[in-house]
């Protein structure tokens, strides 16, 4: 029996751009088998950690391995144990899906004899069989990222790094590209490492790492994450929202925004509140409602700003302040 | 690194060249317009000025060998530009993150623009009759030999330039201020010989003059022709008064050939 090595380690891994520094010594373990998360905004560092850690960008200082091959020093041992699909597209529209993949297998120097079987196995896990003999050119954007997908794991890789796997899909094709995922992770002995943008994807992963800034902030399960915000937000509706803000300031000492219409606040134990919220407000309540902290909530308390920041509604990126100044 | 694994990326990326080549019927159409205008309406054209001039040589027949070479010129550009291309649209990646060498991709790169321009070749080859020029086993190889030997280096050339161009406007910007200028001080459309110092110095330093010349050696040694007319059409390339002989005309083209490979790999080497 041999020790199953870790999937990825990272240990002060920083990259650094003439004055800038892009990742700042990060540390990281991801197990085999795992679906870990990478989140973080625009410039936080995620890209070039993964390129590092996909041999594509030199580290200036620390060290990385990948299925426990150096990612400086056993840069090819990496690239064969590693499937990536980036954010960009990189198929070749002018071949059909067959003929990418058998190019990718002579790349990849997959077994002459393997090369068929493989090729039926990935295609029919994504969904593409019957289009095999298609002209990429010819397929939709969904259809291309699966396509990536199953690329990726022609030579059957111990990591597949996905970056960004489902950005500019639209939400049933997102959904389908995760079903592809989950059934992956069922079928193949595999280790996964993603980023994404979207808060309900990283609901998938088994773990997530928040990076900001260039540093991790914090790595957990997103149901640790979740509870460790430790308030839940409320929203009332109301006849006199203003003077319902009023009360809720002057006797519970929270801070109660607008936000999508609606008072808005974060208080612990949100559920046991609404009975004392309805005997002790002295404004009449039409509605309310309690939800638990989404990983939103978590990205927010932890990096201080949304991850959406660019396109950001102001109801809901105040409320997002509120939740990080009163953790 | 093994070797044959990237051999088997070599081939790879050559076939995939071919098969590029082969679907895009409509490239090669249109990569065989320019030299059959150029063979048959020009050469047709000016044949009506200067018939007295060379003694029943058509002259057709003389510019064939610059037609071929402009063949050969295009497409082996047009194969250099897909690495521009692949950039912008995201292949170049898949094979720059691959476990081989550099070396392979830019030599797959280049065995397959050479074989791609040189078939482009064989179809002018294919009009050798056309233009009074006999149809020789000899003489196809002989010529076919010394075109894929040109598109290998032009290719080369091609993907040098492409390993720093990486928007393919620039790049086709480029080649057409370089090729015109190449192909007219070639030889391919008048005889290098009495021509005054200036333009007699910019021939010898084009390097396509070196690869079109062989050519032209190879097509009139099957002619029967009056040797005073062989003489004045096909005096070929005279440095200081010696005429260079082919095998080092073929040398030159080679040598130029595999020092732009070197750079061309050196310079993917450096690139992320």
């Amino acid at each position: 029996m041999t020790v199953p090595v870790r999937a990825v380690s990272a240990r002060g891994l920083a990259r650094r751009y003439d004055d800038v520094e892009a990742v700042a010594g990060v540390d990281l373990d991801v197990e085999p088998g795992e679906v870990f998360g990478f989140l973080g905004p625009n410039g936080a560092g995620k890209s070039t950690t993964i390129k590092m850690l996909c041999t594509l960008v030199q580290p200036s200082a620390g060290t990385a391995t990948v299925a426990g091959y150096d990612v400086v020093r056993q840069r090819d041992d990496v690239r064969r144990a590693i499937g990536l699909v980036f954010q960009d597209p990189t198929l070749d529209g002018y071949l059909t899906a067959e003929q990418n993949l058998r190019m990718h297998a002579e790349l990849y120097g997959v077994p002459k004899s393997a090369v068929g079987e493989r090729m039926t196995d990935v295609l029919g896990m994504v969904g593409l069989t019957d289009r095999r003999r298609s002209r990429v050119s010819t397929y939709s954007g969904g259809m291309k990222r699966r396509l990536e997908i199953a690329r990726g794991l022609l030579h059957a890789p111990r990591v597949l790094f996905l970056d960004e796997p489902t950005v500019g899909l639209d939400p049933q094709t997102r959904a389908s590209i995760w079903r592809y995922i989950n059934e992956l992770r069922r079928r193949e002995d595999i280790t996964i490492f993603m980023t994404t943008h979207y808060m309900d994807e990283a609901e998938y992963c088994d773990r997530i790492a928040i990076i900001d800034q260039g540093r991790i902030v914090v790595t957990d399960t997103p149901e640790a994450l979740k509870a460790s915000v430790g308030k839940d937000r409320v929203q009332i509706s109301t006849d006199d929202d203003e003077a319902a803000m009023a009360a809720l300031r002057a006797r519970f000492d929270v801070s109660p925004v607008l936000a999508e219409g609606q008072v808005t606040f974060a208080i612990a134990g949100g559920e046991g509140f609404v009975p004392r919220l309805f005997a002790e407000l002295g404004v009449p309540i039409k509605s309310v409602s309690v939800s638990r902290p989404s990983l939103d909530d978590v990205f927010m308390s932890y990096t201080g700003s949304t991850i959406r920041d660019a396109e950001s509604s102001g109801s809901s990126n105040q409320w997002m302040r509120m939740m990080a100044g009163r953790r | 690194m093994k070797l044959s694994h990237n051999l088997r990326a070599v081939r790879v990326v050559w076939q995939r060249e071919m098969i590029r080549f082969t679907n895009d019927r409509l490239r090669i159409v249109t990569s065989l317009i320019q030299p059959v205008l150029f063979l048959f309406v020009l050469g047709t054209g000016l044949s009506t000025i200067t018939t007295g001039a060379v003694h029943g040589v058509n002259l057709r027949t003389f510019m064939y060998p610059g037609a071929l070479a402009m063949a050969v010129l295009f497409t082996a550009m047009f194969s250099a530009a897909s690495i521009v291309w692949d950039r912008e649209f995201g292949f170049l990646r898949e094979m720059l993150v691959a476990p081989i060498s550099r070396w392979a991709i830019v030599v797959g790169k280049c065995l397959g623009g050479a074989t791609t321009a040189s078939l482009q070749g064989v179809l002018i080859l294919a009009l050798a009759g056309v233009v009074g020029v006999p149809y020789s086993l000899s003489l196809v190889l002989t010529v076919f030999g010394e075109l894929l030997l040109l598109a290998f280096t032009l290719t080369a050339f091609g993907v040098m330039t492409a390993a720093r161009i990486t928007q393919l406007q620039a790049f086709m910007a480029l080649n057409q201020m370089l090729l015109m200028p190449l192909f007219f001080l070639s030889g391919a459309l008048f005889p290098l010989a009495n021509l005054p110092g200036w333009l007699r110095v910019l021939t010898r330093i084009d390097p396509l003059t070196y690869a079109v010349d062989p050519v032209r050696r190879a097509v009139f040694a099957h002619l029967h022709a009056p040797a005073a007319v062989v003489h004045r059409l096909n005096p070929g390339v005279t440095w200081n008064g010696w005429r260079v002989p082919t095998w080092l005309e073929l040398v030159i083209v080679t040598a130029m050939g595999v020092a732009m490979l070197g750079i061309a790999i050196w310079e993917f080497r450096k690139a992320d």
